[in-house]
This record gives C-alpha cells, sequence and structure tokens, in this order.
C-alpha cells in the first residue's frame, strides 16, 4: 500500500497527563490510517486507545507530535474546526431534541438550509433504518435504536473519518453481532473512513480492514486481522488476541528445542531470525493429535482434562517439559471417545504454526 | 372425594380474593389516616384563613378596626379605582397601582440579578470536586442560619449614610458627600436580591449537576461554537432548574414585607407593606383582605406564565 491515499497520519505523539507522577497516556505512537477503511484500535483498557482517538477528534491536544488530516496538521484545532465526527460510548444524544433533530444538529451548525438538512435528514433515517421513529426522542427509543440514532447524527455531515469509541460495549450479545454487520455495512456503503475502539479482540478480527494493537500507550503492532492472528510479533498480542499456547525453547538455525530436548522443526522462512532463548507460539487449533506410537513421537503430552463447547472441545494437557498446552479440536457428528483423560497422545503440528516471538 | 376437593380449593380461592380484598381497603384507609393530620392542617391553616380573608374582602371597614357585617363592594373597587373626594367620580387609584407595578418591577429585577449573579456560582460549584461541592452548598447556605431581620439591618449598615461602603468611599476620597442608597428602588432590590440568591443558585446547580458534558463534547464535535452550544444544548437543559429558581425567587419576592420595610422606609411600600399597612395604621381590614387576594391572583397568574414557559420550550424541539 503506498502513502498516496493516507488520511490520517500519527506522528510521534506524546500525551502526558501531568500530576502527582506524570502519567503517560500515549508514549509516541505513530501510524496511518489509510482513505476508505475500517482501522480498529485494540487493546485493554487504559492501554491509549480512547486517548488517541480523543486527540484525532479534537477533545484533547497532544503534548507533541503531531496529527495531519490529508496532509494538513490539525493537531491544534478545536473539533467543531474538523471533518471529523464521533460516536460516542455513551451516545452523547441531546436528549430534549427528537431523532430527527439530533441528526439534524451537525449539519444546522455547518449552516445548510433548510431542504438540505431535511433531505439529508431522510436520507440517514433510511440509512440506519429509523424513518418511523424520526419523532421520538432519545429516552423513548431503545438502545440499539440510540447506537443508530448516534450513527446517523456523526454520519449525516459526511465527515472524512467516522471515530467510533467502543459504542457497541453497552448492547446486548445477539444485538452486538447484528450491530456488526450493520457498521461493516455502512462503512461499505459510505465510504467513510471508520477509526474504531474496542478491547474486544473477537469484534476487532471480524470487522477490521486492519487493526492496531495498543498497550501502555504505545502500538505494538499493526497490520490485517490475518497477520496480527498469526504472526504476532509479541507475547502480549498473541497473548490479547485469540488462545495461545507458550512454550519457552531454545530457537536454532533449524529446530526450536523444548526444555526437555524435544525438537521442533521451523519454517524455513523463519530460520533466519534471531537464536537463543525465545518464546514461541502455536495456536490450540493447529495441532492435532494422533493416538501414539510413543517410541517414534518426539511432540507428545499427556491429557488431564476435556471440556467440551459443542462446536469444539478443548484438552488439556500437560507436556513432559511440565509446562500447559492446550488443543481444540473441532467437533463431527459421528465422534467417539477417542481421546480420554490419562491417555499420552502424540501431537502433530505444522512447521508454519510455530511463532517465534520477541518478548 | 375429587368434587369434595374441588370444592374445597374453590373455597380457599375466594377465601384468599377476600382477604386480598380486605387487606386493600384496609390499605387504602390507612393511607388516609396517615395523610389526615397533613390534611386537617392543610385546611385549617390555609383553606379557613383563605375564606375568612375571601368574606372580609366584601364587608365594609370598622371604625377604628375590625369588619361590620354589612356587604359591600366598595373595597375591591378602591383597589384600583379612586372615588374623587368631591364630585364622587371614578379614576385609577393611583397610589396603589404604582405600589403594584414598583412590587412587579422590583421582583422582576431581583428575578434577573439572582440569574446574573446566581448561574455562574451554580456553574463553578457544579464543576468542582464532589468533596468541594458539598463545601460550597454548605457555605451558600449559611445565611440562612440568621434571622432575616438582623440581616437587613446588617445591609442597612453597609449601605446607610453613615455606614460602611459610604465611610470608605469618603475616606478615599472618590465622593464628598455620602450617597443616597437607604429608602431608595436600590436599597429594596440590593436587599431582596442578596436575601434570594440561594433560592436561584440552588436549583439551577442541581440541574447544572445533573447535566452531561458529553453533551457538549457532542456539540462541539458537530461543529458547533461556543456560543451555539450554550444556546442549542446547555441552556435547554438547565432550563428547569431556571425556571424553578426563577419561581422560587419571584414569588416571595412579590409578597417581600421585612426587607422592603427597612431598607425602603416609608415611600418604597411594596405589596406586602401596603397589606400591613391596611391592617395596622388604615384600619381597613377589608381593603387588606382585597389586596391579599389580588396579589395571590397575579401570583397565580405569574405561576401559570412559568408553566407555560417551561412546557411551551418542550414541545417547540419536539
Amino acid at each position: 500500500m503506498t502513502n498516496n491515499n493516507e488520511i490520517i497520519n500519527v506522528q510521534n505523539v506524546l500525551k502526558i497527563y501531568k500530576g502527582d507522577t506524570d502519567v503517560y497516556a500515549l508514549n509516541d505512537v505513530s501510524l496511518i490510517i489509510e482513505e476508505n477503511e475500517f482501522f480498529t484500535l485494540l487493546g485493554p483498557s487504559g492501554c491509549g486507545k480512547t486517548t488517541l482517538l480523543r486527540l484525532i477528534a479534537g477533545f484533547e491536544h497532544p503534548t507533541s507530535g503531531n496529527i495531519l488530516l490529508n496532509g494538513d496538521d490539525i493537531s491544534l484545532l478545536p473539533p467543531n474546526k474538523r471533518p471529523v465526527n464521533t460516536v460516542f460510548q455513551s451516545y452523547a444524544l441531546f436528549p430534549h431534541m427528537t431523532v430527527a433533530g439530533n441528526i439534524a444538529f451537525g449539519l444546522e451548525m455547518l449552516g445548510w438550509t433548510k431542504q438540505e438538512v431535511s433531505k439529508t435528514v431522510e436520507e440517514m433515517l433510511e440509512l440506519v433504518k429509523m424513518e418511523e421513529l424520526k419523532n421520538r426522542r432519545p429516552s423513548e427509543i431503545s438502545g440499539g435504536q440510540q447506537q443508530r440514532v448516534a450513527l446517523a447524527r456523526a454520519l449525516a455531515p459526511k465527515p472524512k473519518v467516522l471515530l467510533l469509541d467502543e459504542p457497541l460495549s453497552a448492547l446486548d450479545l445477539k444485538l452486538r453481532k447484528q450491530m456488526q454487520i450493520e457498521l461493516k455495512r455502512l462503512q461499505s456503503e459510505t465510504g467513510i473512513t471508520f477509526v474504531f475502539v474496542t478491547h474486544d479482540q473477537e469484534e476487532a478480527l471480524t470487522m477490521s480492514d486492519r487493526i492496531a494493537v495498543m498497550s501502555e500507550g504505545q502500538v505494538l503492532q499493526y497490520g490485517n486481522p490475518r497477520e496480527i492472528y498469526h504472526h504476532p510479533e509479541n507475547k502480549f498480542v498473541a497473548n490479547f488476541i485469540g488462545d495461545s499456547n507458550f512454550l519457552s525453547a531454545t530457537v536454532e538455525s533449524e529446530n526450536a528445542i523444548l526444555s526437555d530436548g524435544t525438537k521442533l522443526k521451523l519454517p524455513k522462512s523463519k530460520r533466519s531470525e534471531s537464536f537463543g532463548q525465545k518464546s514461541i507460539l502455536i495456536r490450540p487449533e493447529h495441532v492435532i493429535m494422533k493416538s501414539i506410537s510413543p517410541e517414534k513421537s518426539t511432540f507428545k503430552g499427556k491429557i488431564y482434562n476435556i471440556v467440551y463447547f459443542g462446536t469444539d472441545t478443548h484438552f488439556h494437557l500437560e507436556l513432559p517439559t511440565g509446562e500447559d498446552f492446550t488443543i481444540r479440536k473441532q467437533n463431527t457428528p459421528n465422534e467417539g471417545n477417542e481421546f480420554e483423560i490419562g491417555s499420552v497422545v502424540e501431537l502433530v503440528i505444522d512447521e508454519d504454526a510455530i511463532q517465534i516471538l520477541n518478548d | 372425594m375429587i368434587e369434595n376437593e374441588n370444592i374445597k380449593s374453590q373455597d380457599s380461592a375466594e377465601k384468599a380474593a377476600k382477604v386480598e380484598q380486605e387487606a386493600q381497603r384496609k390499605d387504602v384507609r390507612n393511607r388516609w389516616l396517615l395523610s389526615l393530620p397533613a390534611l386537617s392542617i392543610i385546611f385549617l391553616a390555609a383553606a379557613g384563613p383563605l375564606g375568612i380573608v375571601i368574606i372580609y374582602s366584601f364587608l365594609t371597614p370598622g371604625d377604628y378596626t375590625g369588619v361590620i357585617w354589612t356587604f359591600s363592594t366598595e373595597t375591591w373597587i378602591s383597589v384600583v379605582l379612586e372615588r374623587d373626594f368631591f364630585d364622587e367620580t371614578l379614576g385609577w387609584a393611583d397610589a396603589h397601582l404604582s405600589i403594584f407595578w414598583r412590587s412587579i418591577r422590583l421582583s422582576l429585577i431581583t428575578t434577573i440579578l439572582t440569574a446574573i449573579f446566581g448561574i455562574p456560582t451554580a456553574y463553578f460549584i457544579a464543576t468542582r470536586s464532589p468533596r468541594s461541592r458539598n463545601i460550597w452548598l454548605f457555605l451558600i447556605t449559611i445565611p440562612f442560619w440568621s434571622n432575616l431581620l438582623v440581616r437587613t439591618y446588617a445591609i442597612q449598615e453597609l449601605i446607610r449614610n453613615k455606614g460602611v461602603i459610604n465611610n470608605f468611599l469618603q475616606w478615599i476620597g472618590l465622593t464628598n458627600e455620602p450617597i443616597e442608597m437607604m429608602f431608595t428602588d436600590f436599597a429594596v432590590g440590593f436587599g431582596m436580591t442578596y436575601v434570594y440568591l440561594p433560592l436561584m443558585v440552588l436549583p439551577v446547580y442541581a440541574s447544572i449537576e445533573k447535566l452531561d458534558f458529553r453533551l457538549v463534547e457532542g456539540a462541539y464535535d458537530l461543529y458547533a461554537s461556543r456560543w451555539l452550544c450554550l444556546r442549542r444544548i446547555i441552556v435547554p437543559l438547565v432550563r428547569p432548574g431556571l425556571i424553578a429558581g426563577s419561581i422560587l425567587v419571584f414569588i416571595p419576592c412579590l409578597g417581600a414585607y421585612v426587607t422592603p420595610q427597612i431598607l425602603g422606609g416609608g415611600n418604597q411600600l411594596m405589596f406586602g407593606n401596603l397589606i400591613a399597612l391596611q391592617f395596622g395604621q388604615g384600619k381597613n381590614w377589608p381593603l387588606g383582605a382585597a389586596l391579599s387576594i389580588t396579589l395571590m391572583v397575579i401570583v397565580m397568574i405569574a405561576l401559570v406564565y412559568f408553566v407555560k414557559v417551561s412546557s411551551g420550550e418542550n414541545k417547540e424541539n419536539g
């Protein structure tokens, strides 16, 4: 991807909250958000993702560093001067205005004519399927409906970038799934760049074109969901996204050697990487269990717990090294009790499933 | 056997229904019993005297005090009209009308002044940390601890010709003569603004405290300037408190007695003083009664207006 279609460029942004001890909410963050993409800031609470969003919105200003929008430095512009709108976590709908009044507000502030305003309001109501409730007050509609109004209100002025601050966190699971699909649809229909903040890794994986994983005020890694899931660069990212098995190993030219001497062959693409004592990652679904031929197999473990989840079954094993290891096996209709607690099994992995991490 | 049981269960169902009805009846009766003391006080202390006042306003004044039990509408006419001493033609009762007008004008000014001083104060308090908020609220209520009369004399001490302010101004040489402040509209307005300020601050504070400042951010995000945000978001949301505060200030101001009596003296009478005068020196009880009712009607009109303003605003955006 080239830089030609970058829309937001965050350059070495530092945000310090002064206090008894200074808090580095953002510690030298740089990233580029491209036009027309669904970009997600993912991280645990307190990682600085909301702070970054508020800096882009203009509610706060960086201590140092710049934020560019289409190449122009907007770091110090107030929110009402930026072509950027926000969907707030609390929705922040104006309680004394109707649904239509809320959607019209931004357009009125921009000085649009009455006809333009009412035409756009109708379009937006249609876009979020709220035509029938347009004369209701926010207090008279459900949480999911309020969510749609908040979206319509923020989309109505056709911003260059739409910022979404954990907008789905207040909804129940089923509604959240619906809204995830809905958001994706809105993004592709409007062609507006979405910057979405969440702590929910599943949400991030399913909706995003690209994800930036944040922790303690820093961006640890950013890339598309596949890259992030299959090639996490460090333990934090691997741990935060998906389930993981971490094993400590000595990495040599062709093998990773576990502490009991078991050799795991490394994929060719990873052989040139740094050697020495490392953590390696193996995802639970990338391992197949086989009934054992003990003398031959090198990588094995003993099952000590089996948890049935419907779609799949989780096997908890203890490796000869003493480390825990989880395997996820998809269930099939004609399944028997192939493996039982206490049995020792052989573990078969594709060498590409091994990921070497930088701690 | 089965039939028997059926009957039994029917029986018990009926019984249960009866018990429930009985309980409900008791509940209703208890509620009335509980509210009886309050209701009787309201009746005795409000409805009773009010009836007497209405009756008195239609009687003839006694020679020295009290009333003579002859029906007359003369008093009511004299509330706004005056019979000429010589030819008995009717003209406007200028003395009364100017007092009515002064009462309404001073009450309005006081309401506006308390709003001007009260809104920033309330905003200041509402934006403190919860802990210091309580301290500020506590400070606001301190004046209520001392008697109104004492506080009013204290104001007199400040603004009289040989009072603190004039002494100071003369001492620094800003004026040679004392500035006349006592017994003017200014004195009354100043005193009432001071007395009623907390009644404006408290309800306005309550609405600002409830205001969700994320809405303000939302408005900025949607391209509103500071001024438009204030006008379109903050003021409409704080309006209920402002209206409550205005009612709490305006209505007691209309009937204020102590403050105009002390600070306004004899020549700046307000409604309350006029009524008191009729029962005292004026020795015209029916006129006092009629004036009281007039005041009540004005208060009611004001209330209806305030209610209209508040509900009308809601509809405007609806």
